[in-house]
């Protein structure tokens, strides 16, 4: 959270958590639900309870066809077709490529000097459980009353009237994973959601998409847990893993033996082992906070001893160091482009992190952690390529790219319906003033789901919170 | 002797310059003597014993000054022992200059300057009055050889986080301010009688009142930290009332009154990347460096986050996003912090006699696919290695050797 205390100086940042690990398959995207599948199925759901938990209500909003046509249209695939078009319909990007028709009824967008990417994607916010204005009353990210509260969901704190939720729709953001803090070895349950001005967060969940499960490394949980009770070294935190997972371990065990015939009384349930049992069923997907090469390599080893895999390793400033070893383990690491030197976990970040990853063949991404970087996601992609450029790796534009789009999509599991910009997918699209990766270009509009949510050049599609309603000036008005 | 020894000529040749003082020149040259700015232009001869930097297809352009920060104040964010820019002991530390509190040796020091960020001031934080900062020079073994100017003014704090140190209300900021700086007033007219203990105690101690005279006096500026309009408009009426020589930092409402600004003569120190509101700043936005300049406000940019330093770059190049010339933005790196920090004489320009901090960009500094080329620092070149590129060189090809 920025601390808009003293200006002249930003206090330390704090710095968040995750860190993801996934289980199981390489191709990680379960079976792709429909894009709009009206309630996701047992993914999110738990599987030692058969009821409907907290549903996802979301509903594309209706939007006329679009084409967007002469831009320079940047798939996320390996492409970048100048003076390309793209069509999008019912929600759905139906065509992409030099030319294409205007369907019927259809809105052209004249694309003449701008660039077309799909939407952002950022696997590591605190909107919305962190909300501006950042007093106690909005903190809501962080359960610290126990090292493991794998049982709190981060959509039951997540305030849907959050300020800085238009900020980041402007900044071309369309999918978020709002994650509990890193105060906790394991913190709870991450929400995924479309990023849409909306009354409730059920209205915003991503239908179909797997719930994470935040962990987090290292300083913070011995910072906040020392004196009271533990744990409070690095070897404690990993005893406060172990002992977690092998409780969910047994639990897991009841539950299947009881699923078996469902003969007599269930077993009693246990919010905290259930979501833990879920990662061990790999349902949900480990996002894993982790600075240091070495805290990362024994998380590596725990997540064997237990038999499940870290989507994402989060921060991972140290990925760098063990790049190898992350790309072998196919985890994703969710870096910032320059982030460093706040904690003693952070001084050895390097502007090459993400470069170097992709170099060993792993999957590196750009997260902001920050209702700031949220903004400017594209900005920190350009540094981090072009650091990386500088330095002799050679990292392509796509590549790049697909930090910010594909690569977190996969790391939530919805690759295969967002993240990209080919014909089937979501219509989750950002059309820019300039080229996405100079520091003068802005979004000046971004399609969610085919909906029209922000255009630069219309007050009508600037979306306002209630918050911001009669004591924050709206853009371009003098109060 | 020394000078004799320092006796060096470098000549910047074929770039493109960027005095901001004036015009941009094609392929001119820039030679330095000495740690000095001797000749810019396209007529610059150069002596052949001088040391060449091609800069063909090159841009070349001051050092960037970051007007904020704690560069050499802290090391490591979260580990106290490696802070020291507050002094926890009293709510006015006025007599606290930073300067010996300043660590040469610093790694943040190598990892800003290669990205062409050559100075900086280091600042106080806390409290109602945090204490004098200084301007910094990126290189230099010792504390004196770094500093280019202390101090360059007194912090206070005018934000919601000053009420903590005045009694929980902003109106008791500013009547706890204004007590202070009567009783400094008062302080020098009866030292005499302060010293004898012939007087009623005043609220602040002798050093700290001591300090506040040269502000009290026009010759040291007063750096306010304000936030909410109705703060900045107070510390504009402070300024006024003592006949203050007025900064602003922070000001995220500022654009509102920026007409009010303007009209006062204050210079104002802008982060551009600031939009997040809370009750202390409702009314924040991108646009807020750009409104204040084109109402003619003295704007200075700056990257707080200290260790990336380094970011001021992208901070101009998105307040040009959000409204400013390019030429302002990079005025407003250079040559206004300079004049804003009174030290336009010796900085923030390539012109004859102005010390001799340059950098040769491969392109728009601001632009992310810019690359520092070149850093020279009082003349001297600097050598563009930190612990960063060090820590990339030993594990760009795994394993590592160590």
């Amino acid at each position: 959270m920025r601390n808009p205390e003293y200006l002249l100086v930003a206090l330390a940042i704090g710095c968040a958590s995750a860190g993801a690990r996934r289980t199981e398959t390489a191709n990680p995207a379960a079976p792709a639900p429909p894009a709009r599948a009206p309630v996701s199925q047992a993914a999110a759901e738990s599987a030692s309870v058969d009821r409907a938990q907290y549903p996802s209500t979301y509903r594309r909003h209706p939007n006329p066809p679009v084409l967007i046509r002469n831009a320079t249209v940047m798939t996320a695939t390996g492409q970048e077709i100048r003076n390309g078009s793209i069509v999008l319909r019912d929600g759905r990007i139906v065509a992409v490529g030099e030319k294409a028709d205007a369907p019927a009824g259809a809105v052209v967008v004249d694309g003449t000097g701008k660039y077309v990417t799909p939407g952002l994607i950022d696997d590591h916010s605190h909107l919305g459980v962190y909300a501006a204005p950042g007093t106690d009353a909005e903190s809501d990210g962080n359960e610290a009353t126990n090292p493991v509260t794998a049982e709190v969901w981060a959509e039951h704190s997540f305030w849907p009237q959050d300020p800085q939720i238009p900020l980041a729709i402007a900044g071309g953001i369309t999918t978020i994973q709002a994650l509990p803090g890193s105060a906790n070895l394991i913190g709870g349950r991450s929400a995924i959601l479309k990023l849409i001005p909306a009354r409730t967060v059920q209205e915003m969940k991503f239908p179909g998409a797997r719930y994470g499960l935040k962990m987090a490394c290292g300083e913070n949980p011995k910072r906040v847990y020392g004196r009271r009770g533990g744990p409070s070294t690095r070897m404690g935190n990993m005893a406060g893993y172990r002992t977690a997972f092998s409780q969910a371990e047994a639990y897991r065990r009841k539950w299947d033996s009881w699923n078996k015939d469902k003969k007599g009384d269930p077993p009693e349930r246990n919010l905290r082992l259930e979501s833990l049992a879920e990662v061990l069923r790999g349902n949900i997907y480990v996002q894993n906070h982790c600075y240091r090469a070495d805290e990362m390599a024994q998380m590596v080893d725990l997540a064997h001893e237990f038999g499940f895999k870290i989507r994402s390793f989060h921060h991972a400033v140290e990925a760098y160091k063990i790049a190898d070893l992350l790309a072998k383990e196919g985890t994703s690491v969710s870096v910032w482009a320059d982030w460093w030197g706040f904690k003693e976990e952070a001084m050895d970040g390097i502007q090459q992190n993400a470069a170097l990853n992709q170099q060993a063949g792993g999957r590196p991404l750009l997260h902001s952690d920050s209702p700031s970087g949220i903004q400017r996601l594209n900005q920190e992609a350009a540094k981090a390529m072009y650091a990386g450029q500088r330095a002799g790796i050679p990292i392509t534009r796509d590549q790049a790219l697909r930090w910010i789009t594909v690569n977190p999509a996969w790391t939530l599991g919805l690759d295969s319906i967002v993240g990209t910009l080919e014909p089937g997918k979501m219509a989750d699209v950002v059309v820019w003033s300039g080229d996405p990766f100079s520091v003068y270009s802005k979004a000046v509009q971004v399609y969610n789901d085919g909906w029209l949510v922000y255009d630069r050049n219309d007050a009508a599609h600037q979306p306002r919170t209630d918050f911001q309603l009669g004591q924050v000036p709206a853009p371009g008005s003098d109060r | 002797m020394i000078a004799v020894l320092l006796a060096q000529m470098i000549a910047i040749t074929g770039g493109t310059v960027y005095p901001v003082s004036g015009p941009k020149i094609a392929n001119a040259t820039v030679l330095i003597r000495d740690g000095k700015i001797a000749a810019v232009g396209t007529n610059v001869s150069v002596p052949t014993d001088a040391t060449r930097i091609d800069a063909a297809g090159k841009w070349v352009t001051p050092g960037l000054i970051d007007g904020g920060g704690q560069m050499g104040l802290v090391e490591i964010g979260a580990v106290a022992g490696t802070r020291d820019g507050s002094l926890a002991t009293d709510s006015v530390a006025a007599s606290f200059s930073v300067a010996e509190g300043l660590n040469p040796a610093s790694v943040l020091i190598p990892v800003t300057r290669i990205e062409g960020i050559t100075t900086a001031l280091a600042a106080p934080v806390g409290h109602l009055i945090s204490g004098q900062a200084v301007l910094i020079d990126l290189d230099g073994a010792t504390i004196e050889q770094m500093l280019v100017k202390s101090p360059v003014g007194l912090v206070v704090n005018l934000s919601e986080a000053a009420k903590d140190e005045a009694g929980g209300s902003r109106a008791g900021v500013s009547a706890r301010l204004r007590r202070l700086l009567r009783d400094a007033l008062e302080y020098e007219r009866r030292k005499v009688d302060f010293s004898r203990g012939q007087m009623q105690p005043l609220s602040a101690a002798a050093p700290d009142l001591e300090a506040l005279l040269p502000v009290l006096h026009g010759r040291l500026p007063l750096i306010a930290d304000a936030e909410r309009r109705s703060d900045i408009e107070t510390a504009l009426r402070l300024a006024k009332e003592f006949q203050l020589k007025l900064i602003l930092a922070g000001a995220a409402e500022g654009w509102e009154i920026a007409g009010e600004i303007a009209a006062a003569g204050v210079p104002v120190l802008v982060q551009p990347l600031d939009n997040i509101p809370s009750y202390d700043s409702l009314g924040v936005r991108y646009e807020n460096a750009a409104l204040l300049v084109k109402a003619g406000v003295k704007v200075v940019l700056l990257e707080t986050d200290t260790h990336n330093s380094r970011n001021l770059r992208q901070q101009a190049g998105n307040a040009v996003a959000y409204g400013m010339s390019w030429d302002q933005a990079l005025r407003a790196v250079t040559l206004s912090p300079s004049e804003v920090f009174g030290v336009a004489d010796r900085y923030g320009s390539l012109e004859p006699g102005k010390v001799a901090n340059v950098v040769v960009w491969s392109s728009d500094p601001f632009e992310f696919t810019t690359g520092v080329e070149h850093v020279l620092i009082r003349g001297k070149e600097i050598p563009l290695k930190s612990r960063q590129t060090e820590l990339f060189e030993r594990y760009k090809k795994l394993p590592p050797t160590y």
